[in-house]
């Protein structure tokens, strides 16, 4: 699966797309020494050559995963930092961002230098760490930014957990600007959330399970808008769920405030009557919950006119023990690395977004984002390159995924769309075998 | 089975026809239960075992006693331990149980959703004794069966729900069950017990009780749990009762002369019903209980597979 650096690759005769550098057609992509020699129409190329047939299918940049649970240190029966490399690849991602919620938390160097290490050692996708804005992620105390940042992290979060102390939230804003490092939200108000099982509403009703009105989480964005617009801090809102978040983002970035978001593909395909359709499956449970009509159409549109900038999986492995439980007592959280590009294409062919836009999303986008490496094909850049097959049908079985995690709410679905090479660096580090895996 | 279901989980699920094929047959039921040898041989052989993690002793009593006029062996299995705590799963427990072969479980739970996740893990028939704020499938059944004897049917009439809705599985029940059978549902309580979206179940919400109970033909008054308060739901019992609660001159004055007073239980007296009312002319509440074995007898059989209370005698294996 190795390609030696030396050696040139000619992916020949896809469709390239890279949304940044503004292509959008049949090219040649030439990998040379391990990046980008060239995109062109027209390359000339010895006979010999390894060449990668890309007919019928998408080249582009490899995508970049801003949300990803790791879940090593501490967790490692849930996902490491290989297996959720490993899954990542199979979805078409190059790199991804590992929250930092692990056991002990990523709030001090040694634990992200771990994580940088057992990413070397896997020697797969790029894995970027995140490192805690509080310390033990306890909302009390500020992590230490610049040494996070000097080992490698590339944002801080307590994903998982809401700052709810504005005080702390807003000197997190503020202290973080010295590392020109953003400070990424898990946005809900745990007072008005209460003991949530799913998204308030009629389906919630329906089950008798406890519900979570949109509005937990539209007041903490407004919060922190506020709070960002007060300290200049770059803020970034993960897992955008709800329209009012949509709407407060917004007007926010009209107003020239430094806010980003995210959005996830379950928050894009699926809705609170899933969860009553599920008939209690746990694997429909996350955080934030599966929402209602107009907050999923809410999110589309944000997603599909940038005030959402990039879609993040949130891909968060739970094992079956977690999970074989009544619903109100399971864990939240589902994997997303393996099945986001078919769930987002279907949003393609119901015309809601553009597959320049889709791309764009997990490209560029998320790359600008937290302002990390790839994204894009320019000449000269590392090879992270993804081959997609936009038509290719499958049907989702969790006991095949490479995450350790099975906890898909798409499970026994057929999607369209799939990655089939994923290029690190200019090497092949994932290849789909014919008919599957 | 009742019509489709192997289960009796939501009445969400069952039609108007399920709904009646149970009615019917606990009339039969009834009369099976006021004999003076209460005891036929309809499901010997049968076990019903039921498991209950929440605390309850009339929904245990009434199931126990219903499988007994049917001749099934019945067993009782309590248990405390939810699963994230330590020791066993849901999912373990039930499958210990079902290795003893019993033909019905009955399961209460306090979170929603738990006897699907049974019922999904088991061959055997599993019966909803109340999960959560879900549903009480054989509450609502019984409730229907009440009014249909003392109103002499359901269809055009008006029944009045108060209470907490929001925490009710027995409002839930009557809801999905009661305008199947033809009845309109007023639910009425303070704005914060009144679910998000409850009116696309087909209900009508009013806070005023005077409002929600004129000309109704049944009030179905609700238990208010002590835990709510300070939830902060209400304030307390004290002005929950002023506004929300049903005492003998609020039913003189604002109830229609024939209408009938139900209560699932247990009543907390002076809060949401003073006991003039609980226990006066217009209150069907032992009635209810009652109707609660000969309805859970119509459902244990149906889905135990008996012979039923008037046929022959089949042998039993």
């Amino acid at each position: 699966m190795s390609g030696e650096s030396g050696e040139a690759i000619f992916i020949e005769g896809g469709r390239v797309l890279d949304p940044r550098g503004g292509i959008d057609g049949i090219r040649t992509l030439v990998i040379r020494d391990g990046r980008v020699a060239e995109v062109a129409e027209r390359v000339e190329r010895p006979r010999d050559a390894r060449t990668v047939d890309a007919r019928g299918k998408w080249v582009t940049p490899g995508f970049i995963d801003l949300h990803s649970h790791l879940r090593e240190p501490g967790q490692e029966y849930k996902e490491t930092v290989a297996s959720g490399a490993r899954a990542a690849l199979a979805g078409g991602f190059t790199a991804v961002c590992a929250m930092p919620n692990t056991v002990p938390p990523c709030d001090n160097a040694s634990v992200a230098e771990l994580v940088l290490e057992r990413a070397r050692a896997a020697g797969l996708a790029r894995v970027h760490p995140v490192g805690c804005i509080s310390k033990g992620l306890k909302g009390e105390e500020l992590a230490e930014y610049g040494e996070l940042k000097a080992s490698g992290c590339v944002a801080v979060s307590d994903d998982g957990r809401p700052v709810m102390s504005p005080a702390l939230m807003r000197r997190a804003l503020e202290y973080a600007r010295a590392f020109d490092l953003p400070v990424a939200v898990h946005e809900e108000d745990l007072s008005l959330a209460g003991k949530w099982a799913m998204h308030e509403g009629p389906a919630a009703t329906r089950l008798g399970l406890r519900g979570m009105p949109s509005q937990a989480e539209e007041v903490m964005v407004r919060r922190d808008i506020a709070l960002a617009e007060l300290t200049g801090g770059r803020l970034h809102v993960q897992h955008v769920s709800a329209e009012g978040s949509v709407r407060a983002i917004r007007e926010a970035r009209k107003r020239g405030v430094r806010v980003t978001a995210e959005v996830t593909p379950h928050h894009l395909a699926l809705g609170d009557e899933d969860v009553a359709r599920s008939g209690y499956d746990t694997d429909f449970k996350m955080c934030p919950p599966l929402r209602g009509e107009t907050d999923v159409r809410a999110v589309r549109e944000g997603l599909a006119d940038g005030t959402l900038d990039a879609i993040a999986t949130d891909h968060a492995p739970h094992s079956l023990v977690e999970k074989a439980v009544e619903f109100d007592q399971a864990l939240n959280g589902v994997v997303g690395l393996e099945t986001a590009f078919g769930v987002c294409l279907d949003l393609c062919r119901r015309g809601i977004l553009s597959e320049r836009r889709l791309i764009e999303a997990l490209t560029a986008a998320p790359a600008g984002v937290f302002g990390l490496p790839g994204g894009g094909l320019e000449k000269g850049a590392p090879a992270d390159v993804a081959i997609l097959d936009p038509g290719m049908e499958w049907t989702v079985e969790p006991d095949r995924f490479l995450s350790k995690g099975h906890n898909s709410p798409f499970k026994g679905r057929r999607l369209v769309g799939r990655c089939t090479h994923a290029f690190v660096g200019g090497r092949l580090v994932h290849e789909i075998s014919r008919g599957g895996r | 089975m009742i019509g489709r279901h192997r289960h009796c989980i939501a009445l969400e699920e069952y039609s108007r026809e399920e709904i009646l094929k149970v009615l019917d047959l606990a009339t039969s039921m009834k009369e099976v239960m006021r004999r003076p040898l209460k005891k036929v041989p309809t499901l010997r052989g049968k076990s019903v075992v039921t498991l209950f993690f929440e605390a309850s002793t009339r929904t245990r009593s009434s199931f126990e006693t219903a499988a007994k006029i049917l001749s099934a062996d019945t067993l009782s299995w309590t248990s405390a331990i939810s699963s994230v705590t330590k020791g066993e799963t849901l999912v373990d427990t039930a499958r210990n149980l079902e290795a003893m072969k019993p033909d019905v479980l009955v399961v209460r739970h306090a979170s929603s959703g738990a006897p699907a996740l049974v019922a999904s893990r088991v061959a055997c028939s599993v019966v909803n004794a109340g999960d959560g704020a879900h549903e009480h499938p054989t509450q609502g059944l019984l409730d229907a069966f009440t009014l249909r004897e003392r109103l002499g049917g359901l269809e055009g009439k008006t029944i009045a729900i108060v209470g907490d809705i929001s925490h009710s599985r027995v409002a839930r029940s009557d809801l999905h069950c009661l305008p199947k059978l033809g009845a309109r549902v007023r639910l009425c309580g303070p704005p914060t017990m009144i679910p998000v979206g409850v009116e696309k179940l087909g209900a009508e919400v009013q806070h005023d009780l005077r409002e929600a109970v004129k000309g109704a033909d049944a009030v179905m008054m609700l238990r208010i749990q002590h835990e709510r308060i300070g939830d902060p739901l209400i304030p307390g019992t004290r002005e929950y009762s002023k506004f929300w609660g049903l005492d003998a001159r609020k039913a003189s004055e604002w109830l229609a002369p024939h209408c009938v007073i139900l209560h699932p239980g247990p009543i907390n007296r002076g809060v949401e019903l003073s006991p003039e009312v609980a226990d006066g002319p217009r209150s069907v509440i032992l009635d209810q209980v009652e109707n609660g074995v000969a309805v859970r007898m119509a459902v244990l059989y149906l889905l135990a597979g008996g012979a039923g209370p008037q046929g022959p005698e089949r042998a039993q294996a």
